[in-house]
């Protein structure tokens, strides 16, 4: 396939499954199941891709896309299903397999070692013998060919830790493009790089496929999708819910197939009657450590007696959201609540929040708000270790206090097991949870920030935790609520903003959104870019 | 202080410099393989009763070379086991190994010849003899350089030269070869190794090993070259100085040797406070100079000097996410 | 993997590291021609068999208790700090500058004055590996191996130079004051019914005790010691909950340093009555394995500080007796340290089978 294939040519490519085409697809996945413990991560996954082409898998966090690519490269071994490369049953029980069947894996979080140079990072597995001077000086012969083939330019000898994240990214294309894949997953590949960064991807993408290599492109963007993709696969719950071309179908019925039409959880509130405003934020901006801005000038507010809840797909910029109002990430721009501005200096501490009156439920309850092998009354005290109440005098803890006030919130929050001595791992994720909220919410704060509440919790505790939040609303409360499930998001907030690149794309009263609008928008799609689309 | 001080205090310098030199390239490869190993010290040190005993009994300072290499791998390998198998702590297992090495060293050498834990003094071919470079007579008149060739270079052990010819070749072998690159590669980021498809605990052993050997031969040069025959903790903390060059070489081959040359001088020194007190007209006590290498150490681990970034991966056990 | 029982994990897993470190060394000394059950028995003998062996006992598990203290305070911040003997050196070098320093009229003042000297000196030279450590990232284990050659080193250069006596042969400083000599176990009215014959175990003892109890609080009674356990346990939610890692990294190590430095009082106050070369003599070192037998746990150390208080003493009357050089000690320290704190995966992974057995049934 040496012709840039028209349109039309392309969908015929993403011929309907079952054909008795001459040309094997390049990739067949047929029945593929994994679990991980009681957890269905795939659920007899079948698709064909054609050689030459895009395929776009779309999909909510937790989907299943990640663990269905990981298959494909060899990290996780499915339990049951067949790999197909090329018309040829291939078993791929690990990563030399996979690169020996021709495919390539950019993944997410850069597999390169930083002080070496990108020729050292392209041969590094890959060499042609004991001796480096030959597999170095044919790599930069490859190196220059392959840049003026596929338009990706690197400087062969630069250090990886000099260079951007989206030079890093291409150097990652080229690792797999010098073993001679001719299979290229991209996992999440614009997560990381900046607009103009992202178009150069897609340029090369586009070489890519006119070079007749295959390209399977996971993301949760649908403007991505809609860009330069032939076909996509919607993926939800594990499961494979669509297969379709591209140029037969419109960001919007992609976004209802990925958000699907679920059963909302239904949660008895009262409407909110917000009054005074309690948290204030202006032009709130992150940058982290490898330089890449994460929060581009946020602008919000949270009144006490409503929930305002940020809907949105991860690492669009929530967690650091939430790590600078819990006080353990600096940031530029204004933070006040109660009219009294935060510190957003490096110097702040989540005590000195929880002194301006925020609790905080955080997102990762495991690396943050419990400490597994401490017992659940220790955990009780975590981050109100200063509490006066918990204090014997000067120098000692009050620990019998702690256990006493445990057995109280372990009997209002219905923890089981009922026991204060018992370390929160040995407790069930629901349980942990209602641990760490009962810890918060009954310190009575003015604001709640509470991420991702019901992430691994089953679905007993759901409707209690999401009971807990709504009465905190109302006794006036302020609750500002992170959670990528969008249901939870719509049943329980009274306002639903979404984020999408660190920035806030839309903000709408519940009352008068649905999932379809909201999950347009957390694929960064607004309804006017939709209508120049169609 | 006359020029022929001078030379004598350098060649002091080469041979206290010797051991360390093999020891800091040993502590190298594995940190460079991202495992630390603080067990240094208990390898040279088994090497070095291993080597002398041996030696003694079979009369070869070679055949005994090679069982003081054979001694330290086999701690190698239990340093191994602990942190790369069983990853467990690379730190404990380091330090719980040179008290295995203090206590079974002189338990065996006192079963083996019931000495007080020393070795029968070593002569004839059980030891490594001083050999004169060639041409060392006729390059003496040369100045400067010739008395240093002649006087300082030359009249070593053989190990003194495979040391310094270590030098080169760990350069060449981790910057030219395949196994090189691979070791700089998993001490930096063990995933960018295993996505390639190559094994991370393999290549961590074979650094090890590598390590083990080069330990053998430190241990080897302290009791059948520098001196004749083992003592009780002879190695005397030349593991840990051995360390402290590393970090102050910035775990390069080239640095390492200059790194061990200064440490080595500073040993010499220590050896004659009459020649300090003599250039300095200022007498710096023996024990300032024993600990100047820690000193150094210290400043250069606290940033002041010049950041040491050690490997990003070293003292973690490689887990494959989930 | 099986998750042990927690009984099984706090006595069996050190217990069997015992048992295997004990092996290999009956192994060797059976190789030096000795008989391993006759070597335990004369071991068992000198070190519990009469009161003027447990007079020496408990003399060393007094130094082991303090150092093994000092490491676990570290360790349960995630701090392993190695030097130990370098600090109680150092403490050394405070008993003495405050034993010489004033005319002490009683031993309980001087006690007093010298524990505080000790633990300040001690903390003192933890204080640069702790700050290196806590504000630029120094790797706190290779610092304080570098401290401790460095205090061996000072040590040396003051006892030769500055401290000893004109006159004096042996780098030593004078004589402390008989008014400072701290009472003996066979002094000590109601002991002196039990230990007849002069034993080195002194009062210091039951400063030791005190430090357990002190350390206990510590760790699980005070506010400091909960954000010591819980930055050690969590470096990103002691984050959350607004632990400075900096406050804790030097709170622990200061302690730590203190508490090793304290060890001195024992030996150098209670015993040599002034400061010698190399007094700690490995106690330091002998801290860690003491700490990680005892799981970091005072009762824990305390019973590992008398076990190993024992091995020290009767390994020395083995010593004495047979034809075994007392280095086996070293031998034993070095094989517990090893399979306790380094293969201890490898010790749960052999007696895991029994529990899964069991709960399989």
């Amino acid at each position: 396939m040496t012709e840039t294939p028209t349109p039309s040519e392309r969908q015929a490519t993403a011929a309907p499954l079952g054909d008795g085409a001459a040309v094997p697809p390049a990739i067949e996945l047929r029945g593929i199941c994994k679990a991980f413990g009681p957890v269905q991560a795939n659920k007899d996954i079948s698709i064909r891709v054609m050689p030459g082409t895009i395929h776009g898998i779309i999909g909510e966090n937790g989907a299943g896309k990640s663990t269905l690519m990981s298959i494909l490269y060899g990290f996780y071994k499915a339990d049951a299903g067949e790999i197909v490369i090329h018309g040829k049953a291939t078993p791929i029980p690990d990563s030399q397999a996979a690169i020996r069947a021709g495919i390539g894996m950019v993944f997410q979080h850069f597999k390169l070692v930083q002080n070496f140079t990108v020729l050292e990072n392209v041969i590094l597995g890959a060499e042609d013998g004991p001796w480096l001077r030959r597999s170095l000086a044919r790599a930069r012969t490859e190196l220059k060919r392959l840049a003026a083939e596929y338009e990706i330019d690197v400087d062969p000898d630069a250090r990886i830790e000099d260079l951007s994240v989206g030079h890093q990214q291409r150097v990652e294309i080229l690792k797999a493009l010098y073993r001679q894949a001719d299979i290229l997953i991209l996992d999440e590949p614009t997560g990381v790089l900046t607009p103009a960064e992202a178009d150069h991807l897609f340029r090369i993408l586009a070489h890519l496929r006119r070079q007749g290599k295959t390209v399977l492109l996971i993301t949760h963007k649908l403007r991505e999708i809609m860009e330069i993709t032939d076909t996509v696969s919607v993926m939800r719950r594990g499961e494979m819910t669509a297969t379709v071309a591209t140029a037969e179908t419109s960001p919007r019925q992609l976004a209802e197939l990925m958000v699907g039409r679920k059963v909302l959880l239904h949660v008895e509130k009262a409407p909110a009657t917000p009054g005074r405003e309690v948290l204030s934020v202006r032009g709130l901006s992150v940058t982290d450590a490898a330089g890449v801005a994460r929060l581009k000038g946020i602008d919000l507010n949270v009144r006490a007696g409503e929930i305002v809840g940020i809907a949105g797909v991860a690492g669009n910029g929530q967690s650091e959201l939430l790590e600078v109002l819990g006080g353990y990430a600096a940031a530029t721009g204004e933070v006040l609540m109660n009219g009294t501005a935060l510190d957003l200096s490096a110097r702040a501490d989540g005590r000195s929040r929880r002194r301006a009156g925020i609790a905080h439920v955080p997102e990762d309850r495991h690396r943050e708000g419990l400490i597994l092998d401490f017992a659940a009354w220790e955990n009780v005290a975590f981050g109100y270790q200063d509490a006066p109440e918990y204090q014997k005098n000067a120098l000692l803890m009050d620990n019998a206090a702690i256990v006493a006030d445990t057995r109280g919130k372990i009997e209002r929050f219905d923890v089981r097991p009922p026991d204060p001595f018992l370390p929160a791992r040995g407790f069930s994720g629901g349980n942990q949870q209602k641990i760490v909220l009962a810890r918060e919410i009954e310190r009575n704060p003015d604001l709640l920030l509470i991420g991702q509440p019901t992430r691994g919790v089953d679905i007993g505790a759901i409707e209690f935790i999401h009971k807990r939040i709504v009465e905190l609303r109302d006794a006036g409360k302020a609750v500002l609520l992170v959670s990528v499930e969008l249901d939870e998001i719509l049943s329980l907030s009274d306002r639903v903003i979404v984020m999408f690149d660190g920035r806030i794309m839309g903000e709408r009263l519940t009352a008068e959104t649905d999932e379809r609008e909201l999950g347009m928008l957390m694929a960064g799609m607004t309804e006017t870019a939709t209508g120049a689309q169609a | 202080m006359d020029l022929s001080t001078i030379y004598e205090i350098l060649a002091s310098a080469l041979r206290m410099a010797t051991p360390l030199l093999f020891a800091c390239l040993a502590g190298l490869y594995s940190e460079r393989a991202g495992v630390f190993d603080i067990g240094l010290e208990g390898k040279m040190l088994m090497a070095a009763m291993t080597s002398a005993a041996v030696a003694y009994l079979t009369g070869s300072a070679w055949i005994g070379l090679g069982a003081g290499i054979v001694a330290s791998l086999i701690f190698a390998a239990i340093h191994g086991l602990a942190s790369i198998t069983f990853r467990g702590n690379q730190l404990i297992s380091g330090v719980a190994l040179n008290f295995v090495a203090s206590g079974a060293t002189i338990l065996i050498s006192q079963a083996m010849f019931g000495q007080g834990g020393r070795t029968p003094p070593l002569n004839g071919a059980a030891r490594f003899h001083e050999m004169t470079l060639p041409f060392a007579d006729a390059l003496r008149p040369v100045p400067v350089l010739g008395p240093l060739y002649a006087d300082v270079l030359s009249g070593n052990a053989i190990l003194v030269y495979i040391a310094l010819l270590c030098v080169p070749l760990s350069w060449w072998v981790l910057y030219r070869t395949r196994f090189g690159l691979r070791l700089r590669a998993v001490g930096e980021n063990p995933e960018s190794v295993d996505t390639a498809g190559v094994s991370v605990v393999r290549l961590r052993y074979g650094a090890l090993m590598i390590t083990g050997i080069l330990c053998g031969f430190a241990g080897a040069y302290m009791s059948t070259a520098l001196q004749a025959g083992f003592g009780r903790e002879m190695t005397a903390g030349r593991g840990y100085i051995a360390l402290a060059a590393l970090i102050f070489a910035k775990w390069r081959p080239w640095y390492a040797l200059w790194a061990t040359l200064l440490f080595g001088l500073l040993q010499a020194l220590a050896l004659r406070p009459d020649v300090i007190q003599g250039a300095l007209h200022l007498a710096i006590p023996g024990p300032a100079l024993d600990a100047m290498p820690y000193i150094l150490t210290v400043i250069v681990l606290a940033g002041f000097v010049g950041k040491a970034i050690p490997p990003r991966a070293g003292g973690q056990p490689y887990v494959k996410e989930r | 993997m099986t998750r042990l029982p927690k009984w099984a994990d706090l006595a069996l897993v050190p217990l069997i590291s015992l048992l295997l470190a004990g092996a290999i060394s009956a192994v060797v000394v059976l190789m030096l021609g000795e008989n391993p059950w006759e070597t335990v028995k004369i071991m068992v003998d000198g070190a519990v068999g009469s009161p003027y062996a447990w007079g020496y006992t408990l003399y060393y598990a007094t130094s082991f208790i303090f150092t093994g203290l000092g490491v676990a305070v570290a360790y349960h911040a995630g701090q392993f700090n190695i030097g130990g003997e370098g600090q109680a050196q150092l403490g050394g070098l405070g008993v003495a500058l405050v034993c010489l320093a004033l005319p002490w009229p009683h031993w309980t003042v001087a006690l007093a004055a010298a524990s505080v000297g000790a633990a300040l000196f001690g903390a003192a030279w933890a204080a640069i590996p702790a700050w290196l450590a806590a504000k630029r990232g120094s790797h706190v284990v290779i610092t304080t191996i570098m401290f401790n050659y460095i205090a061996a080193a000072l040590i040396v250069w003051l006892l030769v130079e500055v401290l000893r006596p004109t006159g004096q042969m042996d780098p030593a400083t004078a004589r402390f004051a008989a008014a400072t000599k701290l009472p003996t176990f066979q002094t000590i009215p109601g002991l002196d019914l039990i230990f007849t014959k002069k034993v080195p175990a002194n009062v210091t003892f039951f400063i030791a005790l005190l430090a357990c109890v002190g350390v206990w609080l510590l760790l699980w009674r005070s506010r400091l010691g909960y954000e010591i356990r819980a930055f050690g346990k969590s470096e990103s939610a002691a984050r959350y909950a607004g632990i400075s890692p900096v406050r804790v990294i030097m709170a622990s190590m200061l302690i730590s340093g203190g508490l090793c430095g304290l060890m001195s009082v024992n030996n150098v106050m209670g015993e040599a009555g002034r400061l010698l070369q190399n007094s700690s003599e490995g106690a330091g070192f002998i801290g860690i394995a003491v700490a990680l037998m005892g799981r970091n746990h005072p009762i824990g150390i305390f019973l590992a500080a008398l076990l190993f208080g024992a091995l020290y003493q009767g390994g020395a009357e083995m010593g004495l007796w047979t034809s075994v050089p007392i280095e086996l000690r070293l031998l034993l320290q070095g094989l517990v340290i090893l399979f306790t704190g380094a293969l201890d995966t490898m010790v749960r992974m052999m007696i895991a089978p029994f529990f899964r057995k069991r709960g399989a049934q």
